[in-house]
């Protein structure tokens, strides 16, 4: 143990601390910029948390320095206010004058940073952006290197929680900049959209691409009759747009949001998460009992869907050819709810609102257009749907609970907890036992495959089945662990379930800001609280919204018009 | 890709290709080799482009990103062919004062070329440096091992003919 003081305060700490660290434990605050404790991210770039040690000759970073036995640090000094404000002075140098058009105006650290240090001038050369060109080509986030700090939090995250390593510094030195390997276009590369990179960034340099004004002209548009639907996450989140706490169930108060914004129908992903399940439950089966290609992974996340596409290509086959709930609900919105409300497809304008940045991307690609139109319109991440809320000026947190319309409304406990990491196995594996056995599992609560440990596992005894081998992975790089066995067939598993996303959609890249795990693990307990207290029915086949849609209009799982709608294929890209 | 379809889409022969294999067979699977073998390529290829990056990651499984962040850092790494001979340009203070900026843009010109960059023949590469020493015999220009002295923009063009002449000896 090393003991030191900080500002008087005395403590003792382990050898190989940081100043910033030690400094954390005694409650001195020190601000930082590029730190990233989540990720345990400390690259030392930024120079922000600079601190007074007695007897070093310059101030030294608190987040990258080393405390020593008997060392003296001061945190706010003369000294040390000056040498912060000239450190975020010069990053705003060779930074765009941009909050009061920038979409992260509001969560932006830098913006935080430079009122919270006292900036209130630049005194040297700023940088001329006038010619500068912001990525702007994929349908899911767009990049501004201007805004770019080089944090390398984006590049941390993106390596080693989504194992994806898109992204790298280009060059060095004060022109230095992060961009995708070759300098390509988001579009040319092999980014999952999974927005992880948007989530961690400081300051407005990736960002998820602002739909709200396609949303407000359909609104607007007296022809359009518009629809939404909600990813089970957002009932958790969205209350943290509006300064509740984490973890708060807003269901009620969502479906009255949407209603004074305008949507003519507040319909529930929920509901076409149960009608997943009885596709995907049943293609499991016929994969079993018939010899198909096993383990079949789910196919929910679209993040996770382009990075097999192009990091496992060969492992295609084992994908559910289930769609997501997202466009299983758009598919029926234009065809099944068309005809049940008799309005010409072509008028219906269907929203999403996803926790998800992929889902943009999912909804344009060009096979999701099986009901003859493009079946999912716009997606909205939650963030966006904080500030159409705001900007129509209604005040979330008094809202009353109002409940969702007929015929896409209704849903289990089972779809709801598809918002978690392990949930869709979950989900998947209730149904599963009742149509094999022909009664409920014992204990719907399925406790290994739940919580944020980055791989687990179950094994169940499913009826004349026998064991079912099961394993869940979210976070991208927990998924190339799974998908490693796999490829070299020492995997045993029936059934994975993957979500790109670390905690899964509670974690999801258009989340409200800034997210923890603790949030993640409230956010998820909020929809287990759902699935076993508010909702009536917990297992998907239950769903009386779903028996009516088979018995109307699909008929049975796997049948005809479901592979015409909910069944896709998916394109070899490799990197 | 093989070797072969490779060597179809970009200017490498077989025999260069074999090269770059052996290095990155060489190297594969220890750490801290990126650097070493990206400069057993570059001295047989001349230059790194986007194909080369690419077979290289892919070799030595690490991640594109990481070679274009290694190749884009150093400065001994180029992304673009280098010209058969490398003109250089000193710009130091002696050299700029006496028109050294003049006699870039007259290259410029003539080679269709800019900076940084070499001739579509591959004949000549364009760089400027900061001060070569040698300030007495401003404005300097040195292609390849050879010194240029007081040059003038007239001149350009007699001083590049002496090498554009030479027998093609590849
Ligand atoms: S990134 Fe932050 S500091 Fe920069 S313009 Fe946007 S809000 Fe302002
Ligand atoms: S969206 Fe995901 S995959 Fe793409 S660059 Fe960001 S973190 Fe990487
Ligand atoms: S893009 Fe954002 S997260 Fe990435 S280095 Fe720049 S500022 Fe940091
Ligand atoms: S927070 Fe310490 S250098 Fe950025």
């Amino acid at each position: 143990m090393v003991e030191l003081t900080i500002d008087k305060k005395t403590v003792s700490v382990k050898e190989g601390t940081t100043i910033l660290e030690a400094a954390r434990r005694v409650d001195v605050f020190i601000p930082t910029l590029c730190a990233y404790e989540e990720l345990n991210h400390t690259p030392g770039a930024c120079r922000v948390c600079l601190v007074e040690v007695d007897r070093a000759r310059s101030l030294v970073a608190s987040c990258v320095y080393p405390v020593a036995q008997g060392m003296r640090v001061r945190t706010n000094t003369q000294r040390v206010r000056r040498a912060r404000r000239a450190v975020v002075e010069f990053l705003l140098s060779d930074h765009p004058q941009d909050c009061n058009v920038c979409v992260k105006s509001g969560s932006c650290e830098l913006q935080a940073i430079a009122e919270l240090v006292g900036v209130r001038d630049v005194r040297v050369d700023r940088t001329d952006f006038s010619t500068h060109r912001i990525d702007d080509s994929s349908p899911a986030l767009v990049r501004d290197t201007s805004k770019c700090i080089n944090c390398l939090r984006c590049v941390a995250v993106c390596a080693e929680v989504q194992g994806v390593s898109l992204l790298t510094p280009e060059g060095r030195g004060f022109d230095s900049k992060v961009v995708p390997a070759m300098a390509a276009d988001l579009a040319d590369s092999a980014c999952t959209y999974c927005g992880q990179c948007a989530v961690v960034c400081p300051t407005g340099a990736i960002v998820e691409r602002d739909d709200t004004e396609k949303v407000w002209a359909a609104l607007e548009d007296p022809k359009k009759h518009v629809v939404v639907q909600e990813a089970p996450a957002i009932r958790v989140q969205l209350g943290e747009e509006f300064g509740m706490e984490p973890g708060s169930l807003v269901t009620g108060k969502m479906i009255a949001a949407l209603r004074r914004l305008g949507f003519d129908r507040v319909f529930d992903t929920n509901f076409s998460a149960d009608l997943t399940i009885m596709e995907e439950g049943h293609e499991l089966l016929k994969r079993v009992k018939e010899g198909g290609v096993l383990p079949m992974t789910t196919s929910c996340s679209p993040g996770w869907i382009k990075f097999i596409e192009h990091f496992y290509p060969q492992l295609l086959p084992n994908v559910s050819t289930c769609k997501s709930p997202q466009q299983m609900f758009g598919a029926l919105a234009k065809t099944y709810y068309a005809e049940f409300a008799g309005i010409d497809p072509k008028d219906i304008f269907v929203v999403s609102i996803m926790p998800c940045t992929a889902k943009k991307y999912e909804a344009s690609r060009p096979e999701m257009r099986d009901s003859g139109y493009r079946d999912v319109d716009v997606v909205l991440t939650t963030r966006e749907l904080g500030r159409m809320i705001r900007q129509a000026g209604i005040d979330f947190v008094s809202l009353p609970d109002e409940t969702f319309d007929a015929p896409m409304g209704r849903y289990t406990g089972a779809a709801t907890i598809f918002g978690a990491t392990g949930g869709v196995m979950e989900a998947a594996l209730r149904t599963v036992y009742a149509v094999v056995t022909g009664e409920p599992m014992p204990d719907l609560n399925i406790q290994p495959v739940r919580g944020l440990e980055g791989v687990k596992e179950a094994t169940l005894e499913v009826g004349e089945l026998g064991e079912v081998k099961v394993a869940v992975a979210h976070g991208l790089a927990n998924a190339r662990k799974l998908m490693d066995q796999v490829a070299d067939g020492t995997a045993d598993y029936h059934f994975i379930e993957i979500m790109a996303c670390p905690g899964g959609c509670v974690g999801g890249g258009g989340q409200p800001l800034p997210v923890t795990d603790e949030k993640r693990a409230k956010r998820a307990e909020a929809l287990y609280r759902d699935d076993c207290e508010v909702q009536e029915f917990r297992q998907s086949h239950e769903n009386p919204a779903i028996k009516q849609l088979y018995e109307k209009f699909l008929k049975e799982p796997l049948g005809h018009k479901s592979h015409e709608l909910l069944h896709t294929h998916y394109t070899q890209r490799g990197v | 890709m093989s070797n072969a379809e490779l060597a179809g889409v970009d200017e490498f022969s077989k025999e260069e290709w074999a090269l770059v294999d052996e290095a990155i067979e060489k190297y594969k699977g220890k750490p801290g080799s990126l650097i070493p073998v990206l400069e057993e390529i570059q001295a047989v290829t001349g230059y790194l482009p986007e194909s080369l990056q690419r077979h290289v990651a892919r070799g030595l499984d690490v991640p594109l990103s990481q070679v274009y962040g290694v190749v884009t850092f150093y400065s001994f790494f180029t992304m673009k062919p280098r010209g058969k001979h490398r003109i250089r340009i000193c710009l130091g203070t002696a050299c700029h004062v006496r028109g050294a900026g003049r006699n870039v843009d007259q290259l410029k010109k003539s080679l269709g070329i800019d900076v940084g960059e070499c001739t579509e023949d591959r004949k000549f590469g364009l760089e400027v440096v900061r001060c070569l020493g040698a300030c007495g015999l401003a404005p300097v220009m040195v292609v390849d091992a050879d010194t240029h002295k007081q040059v003038k923009e007239a001149k350009l063009d007699k001083i590049l003919d002496g090498y554009r002449d030479e027998p093609d000896a590849s």
